[in-house]
């Protein structure tokens, strides 16, 4: 690494390090309805107030804020779904694209609306503009929208005492949506479309190369999407390559921006949490935390990369990797991105270092609370700081309480199927799919690092990712419906848990706090949650990720690869 | 009701129902020690299919003792209990009981009373069961159930009417109305409770148990999908690795993972729990009271006899202008004489200390005591120094300053402040009069409790708030409440307002205990998260309470408290200690199952890299992987029955202590013993 190296990491980290407190105040007034930046916006979200009616206003309880999220998430998988086997027949197609088959259709609904963003077709080959603008950039904003939503649910459960409600679905989504993902997307993309990212609705033209070959050059509305794309911890790409793509990610400058993009909104949120709940420092805390399990995971990453290579006999490993962008972005995206449940790439992760690749298959396996995906990833979080507080807690002698709130076996209940239900999906899903031969038919790797592919694309369907791992062929009826179902599992088998915890401690009464009582707002805390993380994330998938990664990283340190 | 922690009868039947406990039917209500069962019994199964080689009899014997050390755990537990409930049923023999109707005496079973019947008992005589005392006043021995020999006094109305069934008497005659049924007796329910035969699972241990649960499920997802991803490896790198993974093996693996220590001893420590109380002479009706008792932030004392020993001491005479203290003191002596409340015949010590007076003045005649009556308010004594008769009275300011005045006298200005100065001061000022002349004053002292200010200051370090209540005026409320150093105090208080106040600090979100022992504190009782009643106590109180002190000692509730915290801390730190065990056992058995995968030419392959144990052969380190978890639970069973230490400490200081002894603890302690078994089983060729 050279000082320009050293200075991007620092200055990346510096940037999220500064922007999100005040990013997380600025969504925490947008929610609780104070005057904000873009409180001129108001009339637009009177007009949807008006068009939603009654049901935008009152007070909801868990129950039928779930209901909400599932009649919303229904309606858009189908939406999406159907779009897709009817562009065909609908404007905006100018290359005439046939419909997808339907496991892929259905596979990509479920994916965008999960804020998965899991990829199995090749955008500039299958889907037309209407279909990526209205089916897909609507799913970027309203999947984002709706994880923020469910986290600032849970934030009012927490905050709230003796109450039965935990806020309106609509109205957050609505609010989070409007004043919160549109104005920065917007900005964004312009800014975007001003370093080189294309922006048009072109049929692509087709070039002769100096080789005298015949290039079709794929054009499109990618900055308005890309930019939402970053923001909203959704990853999809416009085209098939993603970030690595010079229309998507045209210079450094464009790359340095889509990667602070990536954390930012995920970062400012537990800022809002810690506003929400009345304790500055449960915020910084939370975001300490992250930081830390981050900066280790990009430490080891880097580690990894520049380290000296037997099987190639030099130190650093450019295959796979944007010559634009170098070794350093390519890990720090791959870090980011893992980290936040983003599924966008600007290197191919399967040509990463074994530990590296590691990493970020780690970083998803965890369950996506590193930043995580927008909301989602303070939600499960707060899982895991739920689950410290039990264990920990008892050891000071009381029964645990978070932030006033005790720990009772309810809540323990939902905590371990959040954390359950997504682990079972992908432990079956890559279980398997490793053995059956309608999942091995798609690998093209050999050794264990087909099997770190396998295990790639279930981990980041059940982490909402949506990264690939690249050389799996995914688009087949087996991986499209299986991923569609590990997907959904990793998304709805946490949300609902997470809002049966936010409407059980709105119940609750709140205990004031003693010097009795367990803290959960120090440095002791931050090192008891990373170790409970750790052993209870981790451990779940030591086994697969030893047969994987780590067995691939001593065998390329003999000098084998794969 | 002392015995020492492993019995050897307790041993020996524990050991038998450590087998009994293995029928499914109870063992599914542990789900991980049920699942360590299933895996028992599926290699035991896999031995008979042509695998029965001495690394897979091995392993299945360790499995089962697994599960037979966690039943071992719970039974020794619970022998402790039964034990105890044992020494309790000897003294619940049948007897006859003087049955009374309508002033005619009859004979009947004591099992065949019933609520309201009426009872006689005389010296000697057994109660037959629990009532409480309408008429007389007895001696009764109760050391049947408190364990303590000095007699205790029952007598009719006032706080000290509870008797209890099984007591005996032993002097005069009192009668009874029964206030229970037979088999729902105060010593019935204390048998069933020790036994832990009602033994319901507290609220925090269901959480813990959902926890384990959970972590169970996980685990075993983990390794069943490790047999795939294994098989996938195994073909991949064309290699056979059946014959290492294999059933035994993948059980073995999961048996180590899933919670079996924390698993295996849960039901133990809860049983333990309720059974230190008892050895505290405190028997709580529910194991909930216990846990409840951990997480009190606010106790609720009555002043007299917690704080302050049960009686006012005279500590100083303060004579009026023109008096000598000695003066004053033989008077207010002389006036004591037949006193015979504490506070008399503190006044006649005082009066012996400082002059040698012994009350017996020479030309003294016809002393006639007058006795305190509530019209006065004061009391003294009548008598005739030489020819002249002289009245002398002693009581409250303004009791003696009416009556000089009735006889001509006043009060001096120094005698006022002089009063006023002791009420400040947290006394209680007496005044002594001679005919219509006031002597002056009496300083009678609350002596608050040696060493209970440093209990106070222990109970704010663990978070806990003090509040005094006393029926004292504020001035002296306050002055005792700042000597003994308690947080808050309620003077003139009533039982309406002791209720009162436990119900606002609970809508603050407080737990409040409290101790009682009249009729009129059983609502609050019932109201406070923890009420500890008073054996001595009425038996409204002890029904209205969820805990009742044997000893009747309001000091033990901070004992309560404690032991409470112990519970849970002990809970925790098991899970965090079992928890932190696994990362162990992946190094050994992990390395263990792959140590030959893609391995070039024969010999290991990348994986052995794990072996950071250097253990000997793939099976020595899988067994001993199996056998440190099952000793690990044998090695903690005291621990699990004594509790972890506890200090009052913060809770920040507390989590460290704990974290590092018990965390990394947990984390290092696997590393080693499994090495040492690893070098033990080579040794002795097991492997």
């Amino acid at each position: 690494m050279n000082r320009f190296d050293v200075l991007q990491v620092f200055l990346s980290l510096a940037v999220l390090l500064v922007c999100a407190p005040p990013l997380g105040t600025f969504m925490y007034k947008v929610y609780v309805g104070e005057r904000h930046l873009f409180s001129w916006l108001r009339p637009l979200e009177l007009v949807c107030e008006k068009f939603l009616g009654r049901i935008a206003q009152d007070e909801m309880n868990w129950k039928e804020y779930s209901l909400a999220v599932l009649f919303f998430n229904a309606i858009g998988i189908l939406f999406v779904f159907l779009l897709q086997l009817l562009q065909a027949k609908l404007p905006l197609n100018p290359q005439g694209f046939a419909a997808p088959t339907w496991d892929l259709s259905l596979n990509t609904a479920v994916s965008f609306v999960t804020n998965t963003n899991w990829q199995a077709y090749s955008g500039e080959n299958t889907l037309g503009y209407l279909v990526q603008m209205l089916a897909l950039a609507v799913q970027n904003f309203l999947s984002a929208a709706v994880g923020m939503s469910v986290a600032i649910a849970l934030a009012r459960g927490i905050a709230r005492k003796n109450s039965q409600t935990i806020g309106n679905f609509w109205q957050d989504t609505v609010r989070g949506t409007l004043y919160i993902l549109l104005p920065l997307s917007i900005l964004l993309a312009v800014v975007l479309a001003g370093t080189g990212v294309v922006q048009n609705f072109s049929s692509y033209p087709t070039a002769q190369t100096l080789e005298s070959a015949q290039q079709v050059i794929p054009m499109g509305p990618a900055a308005s999407q890309i930019a939402i794309k970053q923001l909203g911890t959704n990853g999809g790409g416009f085209f098939n390559a993603n970030s690595a793509h010079p229309f998507e990610n045209p210079s450094p400058f464009s790359n340095w921006l889509e990667l602070i993009s990536i954390l930012l909104l995920p970062a400012g949120i537990v800022f809002t949490f810690g506003e929400m709940v009345k304790s500055r420092r449960q915020g910084w805390t939370i975001f300490l935390t992250m930081f830390a399990l981050l900066a280790a995971g990009l430490s080891i990453s880097l580690w990894a990369e520049y380290s000296f290579n037997p099987a190639i006999g030099s130190a650093a490993m450019m295959e796979g990797k944007e010559l634009r962008f170098g070794i350093t972005n390519s890990v720090l995206w791959s870090t980011f991105t893992s980290a936040a449940s983003n599924g966008s790439v600007n290197a191919m992760h399967s040509s990463l270092s074994p530990i590296a690749g590691g990493i970020a298959l780690f970083n998803i396996m965890l369950g996506e609370i590193i930043f995580g995906g927008l909301g989602s990833g303070l939600y499960g979080m707060i899982l895991f700081v739920i689950m410290t507080v039990f264990l920990a807690g008892l050891m000071v002698g009381r029964t645990p309480e978070y932030l006033g709130k005790k720990i009772e076996a309810r809540e323990i209940q939902m905590v371990i199927l959040a954390i359950l239900l997504p682990s079972a999906a992908i432990l079956i899903g890559a279980g398997a799919a490793a053995v059956l031969p309608a999942g091995l038919s798609s690998l093209s790797s050999k050794g264990p690092h087909g099997l770190s592919e396998i295990l790639y694309a279930y981990v980041s369907a059940g982490g909402n990712n949506g990264s690939a791992f690249a050389g799996l062929n995914a688009n087949t009826v087996y991986y499209n419906v299986t991923l569609a179902v590990v997907m959904l599992l990793g998304r709805f088998g946490v949300i609902f848990p997470v809002l049966a915890i936010a409407g059980n401690l709105a119940a609750k009464k709140y205990s004031p706090p003693s010097i009795g009582t367990f803290t959960t707002d120090n440095a002791l805390f931050v090192v008891l949650l990373i170790g409970v993380i750790i052993i209870v994330g981790g451990l779940t998938f030591f086994p697969a990720l030893t047969l994987g990664p780590i067995v691939e990283h001593f065998l390329m340190l003999s000098g084998k690869v794969f | 009701m002392n015995q020492s922690l492993f019995d050897r009868k307790i041993l020996q039947r524990a050991s038998v129902d450590a087998c009994v406990k293995l029928d499914p039917r109870t063992l599914i209500k542990n789900p991980v020690m049920f699942i360590t069962m299933v895996g028992a019994l599926l290699t035991t199964f896999y031995l008979f299919t042509g695998h029965a080689t001495g690394f897979n009899i091995q392993i299945a014997i360790w499995l089962w003792f697994t599960v037979l050390f966690a039943n071992f755990s719970e039974a020794i537990a619970e022998g402790r209990g039964k034990a105890q409930a044992d020494s309790l049923r000897r003294t619940r023999t049948q007897s006859m009981a003087r049955f009374i109707v309508n002033g005619v005496e009859s004979r009947k079973n004591s099992s065949d009373l019933r609520k309201g019947d009426v009872v006689v008992c005389e010296t000697g005589d057994t109660i037959p069961g629990d009532g409480e005392v309408i008429e007389g006043v007895a001696t009764v021995d109760e050391a049947a159930i408190t364990g303590e020999s000095a007699p205790v006094v029952r007598e009719s109305g006032g706080d000290r009417s509870a008797v209890t069934g099984g007591t005996k008497v032993i002097s005069d005659r009192i009668l009874i109305r029964i206030t229970n049924d037979p088999g729902n007796s105060f010593l019935d329910r204390m048998i069933h409770l020790v036994e832990g035969a009602k033994r319901q699972k507290t609220p925090n241990e269901i959480a813990l148990s959902i926890l384990l649960a959970g972590l169970t499920i996980i685990f075993l997802l983990a390794v069943a999908t490790l047999k795939f991803f294994a098989d996938y490896s195994g073909h991949a790198a064309g290699q056979d690795l059946s014959d290492i993974v294999t059933v035994p093996v993948l059980i073995s693996l999961l048996v180590c993972l899933i919670p079996t220590t924390i698993g295996g001893l849960l039901s133990a420590i809860g049983i333990s729990g309720m059974d230190r109380l008892i050895q505290k002479n405190v028997i709580a009706t529910s194991g909930r009271a216990v846990e409840a008792a951990g997480d009190i932030d606010v106790l609720l004392l009555d002043k007299t006899g917690t704080i302050t020993l049960g009686n006012r001491m005279a500590t100083e005479f303060i004579p009026a202008p023109g008096v000598s203290e000695k003066e004053l003191a033989e008077k207010a002596q002389l006036s004591s004489m037949s006193d015979e409340t504490p506070e008399g015949r503190s006044i006649v010590v005082l009066a012996k200390d400082k002059f040698q007076l012994r009350g017996e003045a020479a030309d003294v005649k016809d002393m006639s005591f007058i006795p305190f009556t509530a019209q006065t308010r004061m009391s003294g004594v009548d008598l005739r120094v030489g020819n002249a008769s002289v009245q002398i009275r002693k009581g409250a300011f303004d009791s003696v300053d009416k009556w000089v005045q009735t006889l001509g006298g006043n009060s001096s200005p120094e005698v006022r402040s002089a009063v006023d100065r002791v009420a400040k001061a947290g006394g209680t000022p007496l005044v002594v009069s001679q005919d219509a002349k006031i002597l002056g004053v009496i300083y009678l002292k609350d002596i608050v409790k040696g060493g209970i200010r440093e209990r106070f200051a222990e109970l704010r370090k663990m978070g806990i708030k003090t509040v005094m209540i006393t029926g004292d005026n504020p001035l002296t409320a306050a002055a005792i409440a700042a000597e003994a150093g308690v947080d808050d105090f309620m003077a003139e208080s009533t039982p309406e307002m002791k209720l009162q106040r436990i119900r606002d600090e609970q809508a603050g979100g407080h737990l409040v205990a409290m101790t009682g022992d009249g009729t009129n504190d059983a609502p609050a009782l019932a109201q406070a998260d923890v009420g500890v009643a008073m054996n001595t106590g009425t038996q409204a109180a002890r029904e209205a309470g969820n805990m009742v002190d044997l000893d009747s000692n309001p000091t033990k509730l901070i004992e309560i408290v404690e032991t409470g915290k112990q519970l849970l801390m002990t809970r925790g730190a098991l899970t965090t200690f079992s928890v932190a065990n696994d990362v162990a056992k992946y190094f050994a058995i992990l390395p263990a199952l792959f140590a030959t995968l893609y391995a070039t030419s024969g010999g290991n392959g990348p994986l052995a890299t794990l072996n950071v144990m250097g253990l000997a052969s793939p099976h020595s380190a899988i067994l001993s992987a199996v056998i440190f978890n099952a000793l690990v639970i044998v090695a903690l069973i005291p621990l699990a029955l004594k509790g972890i230490a506890y200090r009052s400490l913060g809770a920040a200081a507390l989590l460290r202590r704990n974290l590092v002894i018990y965390g990394l603890g947990g984390l290092v302690a696997p590393f080693i013993g499994i090495k040492l078994i690893d070098m033990l089983l080579k040794m002795g060729g097991l492997v």
